[in-house]
């Protein structure tokens, strides 16, 4: 069967992705503008076996979806960013305990209520600082309403393969853009059962792993009896404060995103081989990014763009090697400058990294970044 | 599997985590007799420990879990009760039961509590009320009584309390209780009755802290303490000027709230197989 390709809304290719991802628990509070996802699972989960609970908050929201992924469930939550604020304790919370979960964060203008209906791109730093202490995180931005569903469907098998909660982060513009999208046959979806500690016998360790970093996890009624804290913990699972011990519990669990970097890492490039500027952008700003080096080819510039699909882990390697020989690097974004720093520290200042930041609410335009790119030119 | 019958006498060990014995609990904190009676009414009702979760939040009462030789979770704090909704609605199979404390479930976890008592899932719901915020240094709670000294109310609290007990009924709980850990045989019995209601049952336990509060406020060793819950409980009525109460305001004893109400586990399943029905799936 090929896939079938049909005109859909992001949030709803959100919601359609995650049920084709075997997602079967969803709780959430409404927020404009990512409703729709709650919306959507509301009406389909109950049709397919599933579960949806419109929780009092966010910090339930999270908690809920947390809980009944420890019951064995693919459970996700959708929010906006003062949700996305509400839920960072949880994030943390699961990150700590190993529990897949997935998180839909639809970007709009902040801080604090900001625009509700209007596109940002400003929880990119929250999602990768937004929890206290160090953790592993994963974060992916698609940039249009196909991409949506193929990384809603990725942000479940990285979920489940590396047991951690992976946070989508789109921007309101393609969270309520009407796009086609080729929606795969069932058959062609993929995403990796979890690793279970069934028959794993009485010497079970429910936080040993092996060279992936991923332990197996009991479930609830498979005789493991298994403890989970937030608290830091050794191998058995029960709080720890051995230094020793706490630094190879640590070291494990964020080495588990650097052991995996190959399989986290995406990332996509238009004529980046030989740009003088080379522009990085991601979501719809990388849309507008696009247009502005087939603009700027034809008059001659050469300009090119890097796009990281994988916002957290950056893919650190490839951007270095093409950004290595242009001559400036241009980082687009909605907000005051966030990507950019992470630019500039992989980067260093051959060659300079400039910020093109817009905060007012409206996606950037082609011909803000051409002009931008062409004053670079000129001037590195 | 609630009704099946103990097939021996109960003893503690067999649902204790004894390599992590001796517990940290302070000497005469009354929550290891919380978690004994706990112990006991599972025993009585016949719940298999592989069947049974336990979800706690944060504070003295959130390490009740991780003795218990279940499946445990030490969640965050005033989330348990978020947390067991989430994980009973993807395993009705379980039996959920979250303890925690007057802090966890009243102040930061307070907005959980009304919301899952108005749900009315099958959860059995532990609130250890010692009035204080123990594992932080002993400062004032929701539950604090009038002029008790705390380590934020050095001069003697203010504020009023909350009656969690009025609260969970009001917020619609099918079954709510309060019970003093000084009649533990009282407090099985409650526990194990609200084990085996169907729906969102709510228990008080009347813990005593006598590390940090007790001393703090001149309520005498454990042992005096414990016994002052006697006159505590009393009604007004039957008190008398000469009465020392460790309490200032008597809290009553027993089974307040036992209704038949809809148990949202089975309401959300029936609801869901109709839409199905209707849509021919």
């Amino acid at each position: 069967m090929s896939a079938r390709l049909t005109a859909l809304h992001g949030n709803h290719a959100c919601a359609l992705a995650s049920i084709a991802a075997g997602c079967r628990f969803f709780a959430g509070y409404p927020i404009t503008p990512s409703s729709e996802i709650a919306e959507h699972m509301s009406h389909e989960l109950p049709r397919i076996g599933g579960t949806f609970v419109q929780m009092e908050d966010e910090l339930a929201s999270i908690a809920a979806v947390v809980g009944a992924s420890l019951g064995g469930l693919r459970a996700m939550t959708a929010t906006s960013g003062p949700g996305f604020s509400l839920m960072q304790e949880n994030i943390g919370y699961a990150a700590m305990t190993e529990v897949p979960c997935v998180i839909i964060d639809v970007m709009r203008g902040g801080p604090s209520t900001g625009m509700p209906t209007r596109p940002a791109q400003g929880d990119i730093m929250q999602a990768r600082f937004g929890s206290h202490g160090d953790r592993p995180v994963i974060a992916l931005a698609p940039a249009s309403v196909q991409e949506i569903y193929t990384e809603t469907i990725r942000a479940f098998d990285l979920a489940e393969r590396l047991r951690t909660p992976v946070t989508v982060l789109y921007d309101q513009v393609i969270a309520q853009l009407l796009e086609s999208v080729a929606v795969p046959p069932p058959e062609a979806v993929h995403v990796s059962e979890r690793k279970w500690a069934n028959g794993a016998g009485p010497a079970y360790q429910p936080y040993a792993a092996g060279e992936d970093g991923v332990p197996a996890m009991a479930r609830p009624g498979d005789g493991h009896r298994a403890h989970t804290t937030g608290l830091t913990h050794s191998e058995s699972g029960f709080p720890t404060q051995s230094p020793p011990v706490v630094d190879r519990m640590m070291r494990r669990l964020l080495g588990k995103i650097d052991v995996n970097q190959a399989l986290i890492e995406k990332y996509e490039t238009l004529m980046a081989d030989d740009a003088d500027v080379l522009i990085v952008a991601y979501g719809i700003t990388a849309r507008a990014a696009r247009r502005a080096v087939t603009v700027l080819r034809a008059e001659g510039v050469k300009a090119g763009l890097f796009r990281p699909i994988t916002l957290w882990p950056f893919p650190e390697a490839p951007l270095r090697r093409l950004a290595g020989p242009a001559r400036a690097v241009l980082v687009p974004e909605m907000n005051a400058g966030q990507l950019v720093l992470e630019i500039q520290r992989l980067v260093g200042r051959d060659p300079p990294v400039h910020p093109l930041g817009r905060i007012d609410g409206e996606p950037i335009a082609p011909d803000e970044i051409v002009t931008a790119v062409k004053e670079l030119a000129v001037h590195a | 599997m609630l009704d099946a019958a103990p097939s021996r006498s109960f003893d503690p060990k067999d649902y204790l985590r004894l390599q992590y014995m001796p517990h940290f609990m302070c000497p005469g904190c009354g929550h290891g007799i919380a978690l004994h009676a706990l112990l006991a009414a599972v025993h009585d009702c016949g719940i298999a420990k592989d069947d049974l979760a336990v979800v706690c939040g944060i504070g003295c009462s959130g390490r009740v879990g991780g003795y218990i030789d279940a499946n445990t979770f030490h969640t965050t704090h005033g989330r348990p009760l978020a947390f067991a909704t989430g994980l009973k609605l993807a395993r009705p199979d379980l039996t959920v039961v979250v303890v925690t404390g007057d802090g966890d479930c009243l102040a930061i976890g307070g907005n959980h509590l009304i919301h899952a008592a108005r749900r009315n899932l099958d959860l059995t719901c532990l609130m250890l009320n010692n009035e204080v915020y123990g594992m932080t240094g002993g400062q004032a709670s929701p539950t604090t009584a009038a002029t008790r000294f705390t380590s934020t109310t050095q001069s003697g609290a203010i504020e009023p309390t909350f009656d969690a007990c009025a609260l969970a009924a009001a917020a619609g709980a099918s079954f709510v209780g309060r019970e003093v850990t000084r009649q533990a045989p009282a407090l099985k019995t409650l526990i194990a009755r609200a084990l085996r209601h169907p729906g969102f049952s709510f228990v008080e336990v009347m813990s005593d802290c006598t590390e940090i509060y007790g001393r703090k406020n001149d309520l005498g060793e454990a042992p005096e303490m414990i016994l002052s819950q006697k006159a505590d409980m009393r009604p007004d009525s039957h008190r008398d000027a000469t009465d020392q109460p460790f309490r200032p305001h008597a809290l009553p004893t027993g089974v307040f709230v036992e209704r038949d109400l809809p148990e949202y586990g089975a309401r959300l399943r029936a609801h869901a197989a109709a839409i199905r029905k209707e849509a021919g799936r």
